[in-house]
């Protein structure tokens, strides 16, 4: 059977074989509502609970301050709307770059009469801080900044960022859905500097589609998303997904304990994929940055980022143009348009997202196939010129 | 709700379950709670010329802990005298069943149970 | 042999039918793509299941899959229907009615709507649990834009008149929202002739996986609403986030065989449930809560005057059932629903749901049958009510120390 090579983990991820094993029982024998009384809610009610202690353990949080939604988009959803809800309209920053998910939810705000300041970033995109003082002089209600960037892989400085918020008066949430599992969480060192809550997400890491989390320091109210029924300390109602919840516990330990052998695994490759990719002239975004070690984006001059992944998935390589999310959108990535990437040079982005499965053949497979794509390319074009 | 062992070794094996007859000497009951609170709990206790409880029998409508409680103070209250009985508070109780915090009411209710037997004895014998 | 405990709780959640699992798991494992990502095979192939459980989604309740958008479950379709829908017409009027047995996640948005500014009446039942038309109709003012009314209940499992309710609201003008997680699977459900605007579904309580639900948002006439969830614009922007592909697929396939398998099962549920009540008749004391003529067969709500509930859940713990409505049932209040029908106190206090499922068996319900009888003769042996009632003491008299 051909199987095509899949590098596109910033999209979705396989789930991992033990993350399978333990989700099945509560897709089967164990299918009670955890808001039973009966021993088939109990049991369901515990595996919540155990699940809920794994996340926790993973990103250095308190069980109690983990509230699980049924995804991220959900997740980030809630903190900007639920924390904008019990706050006076004011002035609400979201990083230039941060996923559509924080972005849309922060210009609805904009129609309740929250005005919305973009944060700037750098070539490499990341947050400038001199801009970012100057906004905080106008006293954010609300601050969100990604902590790694779905598309370019970016990190984002949050201390430094989230340190001076507070002294403003802000709360302060990240995105660390494509954090988690590649680069270090520690939510109480976060929260330690500013920080009072933070989105994860269990199927950018080995876990099922269907729970992600929001991470919430208590301090901070939240009006829910989702009324109805009380479920998650009144946050997020409607009966748990107990499958997803457990799936997505067992991911977050496999990530974090895997991560230290993973990380530099997926860096080496990922330096060997970019200098390949600088052999065959391409630009790459981001890299001048600290960034995710798995995620490499780049773009080849005057080729068309959507005929260039179509070619490889003919040739048998996963990779995406732009984020999965918005790959419905012609538009060039915001992302690379706030990095101050022409658009021509944008709308040639490529990315690469490894994972766990992924090989140095496979790299080394990839990067032969696209120079014979881009020499067949060139040939057409000459042509067609 | 998961119940402790002894709550569940009363409810399973209540202690004195049962009426003493209205007009037999020394009896006197107690009746708490409503239907509409979902725990009503009657306590009988039968006390002796000497002022000891001799024996003391309940019914109770409500939860498992409120069976428990109810069933726990009839044993407790045995042998005591009635001043002894009301020494008997509502945190032993929920200590001894250890009663979780939303069952605590049980254990509340089973001390005014107590209450309200001990004061239907008193009026009944002309003590103050 | 029997399998202890007996699961008769099938209103609170369905165990995943086998088929379903089956078909759900190639989506966990080798087709584990984003059904977002354009760009190859893994999310080609995600994204065609998804359209795939659509239709069956769609075919279900006759309607158009264009018509269905995907949620996590009932409890966000109805958030989204009614804050959705109330949000965009709010310019039309600000005022909305529903029913005070409606499930908590529609009074609880109701009450998030009061607290914005709309107004909301609750309008009571008859004693049968169900709605008086003749009282709605009372209710309706000009500047009502919504009315949200449950097609079954989930702690009596009545139905409530729909199509009536539907064509008066289409003649005024008025978006009409139909809860009906309790009801797929259970009732025919024909949105090609129901005046329903918008209808929410989950896939849990009719043998799919937890986490998914969907909403039918009516395209002819077209109903608007707000979204609730803004991101990558991902269902037509009504509903954005990352599809859970094998949830979905698990929807789909759970609904395919409840069009499929609905009338026999029905019938065999109606024996089951006739054979439960037929062996408690002979017991005294004992209400059915809930007419017995509109209502699923697989609803009987009970209650054991007398008897508390939760110490009968106690006492009857070989059999997995509930008393009050699964949501709530982390409260010692007794349940709103049977309040609303005007029951007293004790009764409310007394009820037990048993709701019959596609895996239950005539030995199972015999086996309950046994030992209700047993129980219930100790418990009103204990009970001080019980006594009372035998001594000639009417309830209603007494004054109660209330502590």
């Amino acid at each position: 059977m051909f199987a095509p090579v899949y590098f596109d983990h910033n999209a979705t991820t396989p789930l991992a074989p033990a993350v399978l094993e333990a989700m099945l029982p509560w897709l089967t024998a164990q299918f009670g509502n955890a808001s039973s009384r009966h021993e088939y809610g109990r049991a369901a009610r515990r595996a919540i609970d155990e699940a809920r202690a794994r996340v926790a353990a993973a990103v250095g949080a308190h069980a109690t301050e983990i509230i699980f939604t049924g995804g991220g988009s959900e997740a980030n959803n809630l903190f900007i709307k639920g924390a904008s809800a019990c706050l006076r309209p004011g002035l609400l920053a979201v990083g230039a770059t941060d996923h559509p998910c924080v972005i849309k939810p922060a210009e609805q705000l904009t129609q309740r009469g929250w005005l919305l300041r973009k944060l700037a970033v750098d070539g490499e995109g990341r947050i400038g801080t001199e801009n970012f003082l100057a906004t905080l002089a106008q006293k954010p209600g609300i601050v969100s900044a990604m902590l790694a960037n779905n598309e370019t892989g970016v990190l984002q400085d949050l201390p430094a960022l989230a340190e001076p918020a507070r002294a403003a008066g802000a709360w302060f949430h990240t995105d660390a859905v494509q954090a988690l599992g590649k680069i270090p969480v520690d939510f109480r060192a976060l929260n330690a500097a500013g920080v009072h809550a933070m989105t994860l997400s269990a199927h950018k890491i080995g876990g099922p589609k269907g729970a992600a989390a929001l991470v919430l320091d208590k301090r901070v109210e939240l009006e829910p998303l989702i009324a109805g029924g009380g479920h998650e300390r009144g946050l997020r109602s409607g009966t748990e997904n107990v499958a997803a919840i457990v799936g997505f516990g067992v991911a977050c330990e496999l990530a974090v304990h895997g991560m230290a052998e993973a990380a530099p695994r997926l860096a080496a490759l990922r330096e060997r994929l970019e200098r390949g990719l600088l052999e065959i002239g391409a630009i790459l975004f981001g890299a001048g940055a600290e960034r995710l070690p798995n995620t490499a984006y780049f773009a080849l001059p005057d080729f068309d980022g959507e005929t260039l992944v179509a070619q490889l998935d003919r040739a048998g390589f996963a990779v995406a143009s732009g984020a999965a999310c918005s790959s419905a959108n012609p538009e060039p990535s915001h992302v690379l348009r706030a990095m101050g990437v022409a658009p021509e040079l944008a709308r040639g982005a490529v990315r690469v997202s490894l994972g766990a499965a992924n090989t140095a053949g496979q790299v080394e497979d990839f990067l032969k196939t696209l120079q014979a794509t881009v020499a067949k390319l060139r040939r057409l074009t000459a042509i067609a010129v | 709700m998961a119940y402790s062992v002894k709550v569940l070794d009363h409810y399973e094996n209540p202690r004195n379950v049962g009426s003493f007859g209205k007009e037999e000497e020394g009896v006197a009951t107690g009746m708490v709670g409503a239907p509409a609170c979902g725990d009503v709990m009657k306590l009988q206790i039968k006390v002796g010329k000497d002022g000891v409880i001799e024996d003391a029998k309940f019914k109770t409508y409500g939860c498992g802990s409120a069976i428990a409680s109810s069933s726990l103070v009839t044993e407790w209250v045995k042998g005591k005298t009635i001043d002894q009985a009301l020494d008997i508070k509502n945190t032993q109780i929920a200590e001894e069943l250890a009663l979780p915090p939303v069952k605590i009411h049980c254990s509340i209710l089973a001390e005014d149970a107590i209450k309200a037997a001990v004061a239907d004895y008193r009026k009944k014998h002309g003590e103050h | 042999m029997l399998n202890l405990p007996i699961y008769l709780d099938y209103s609170a959640t369905t165990p995943v039918d086998p088929r379903v699992a089956e078909k759900m798991i190639p989506y966990l494992v080798e087709k584990f793509g984003n059904p977002a990502s354009r760009s190859h095979a893994f999310g080609w192939v995600a994204e065609a299941a998804v359209e795939e459980a659509r239709e069956e989604v769609a075919k279900l309740v006759n309607a158009d899959p264009k018509e269905i958008v995907w949620t996590s479950g009932a409890t966000e379709s109805n958030n989204l229907a009614i804050k959705g829908a109330t949000h965009f017409y709010s310019g039309k009027g600000k005022h909305l009615i529903t029913v005070k047995t409606e499930h908590k996640a529609v009074l609880d948005t109701c009450r998030e709507l009061e607290r914005q500014g709309f107004e909301v009446t609750y309008l009571d039942v008859k004693e049968d649990g169900l709605l008086d038309l003749e009282a709605f109709k009372a209710a309706l003012r000009p500047d009502t834009i919504l009315v949200s009314v449950m097609f079954v209940n989930n702690e009596i499992g009545v139905i409530q008149p729909v199509a009536e309710i539907g064509q008066i609201c289409r003649d005024k003008g008025i978006i009409f929202h139909v809860d009906a997680a309790q009801a797929t699977g259970k009732v025919t459900i024909d949105l090609s002739t129901l005046k329903v605007d918008l209808m929410s579904f989950c896939a849990h309580k009719t043998y799919g996986p937890k986490g998914i639900g969907a909403l039918y948002i009516r395209r002819k006439p077209r109903v608007r609403l707000e979204a609730q969830m803004h991101g990558g614009g991902h269902e037509r922007g009504f509903r954005s986030g990352t599809l859970a592909t094998h949830q979905i697929v698990g929807m789909g396939e759970a609904f395919r065989i409840a069009r499929e398998e609905m009338d026999a099962e029905n019938a065999h549920i109606r024996k089951l449930r006739d054979r439960l009540l037929k062996g408690l008749s002979d017991i005294d004391q004992v209400f059915v809560n809930g007419d017995m003529e509109q209502r699923v067969p697989h609803n009987l709500n009970i209650s054991f005057a007398y008897i508390e509930g939760e110490s009968m859940l106690m006492a009857i713990k070989d059999l997995a059932v509930s008393s009050g409505s699964a949501c709530t049932s982390a409260s010692l209040e007794p349940s709103y629903v049977l309040r609303a029908l005007g029951r007293e106190d004790e009764l409310a206090h007394s009820s037990i749901r048993f709701t019959i499922g596609r895996f239950n068996t005539e030995e199972e319900i015999d086996y309950a049958v046994k030992l209700l009888h047993e129980k219930i003769g100790k418990l009103r042996e204990l009970s001080p009510l019980w006594e009372m009632v035998q001594d000639g003491v009417d309830l209603s008299t007494v004054q109660w120390a209330a502590h």
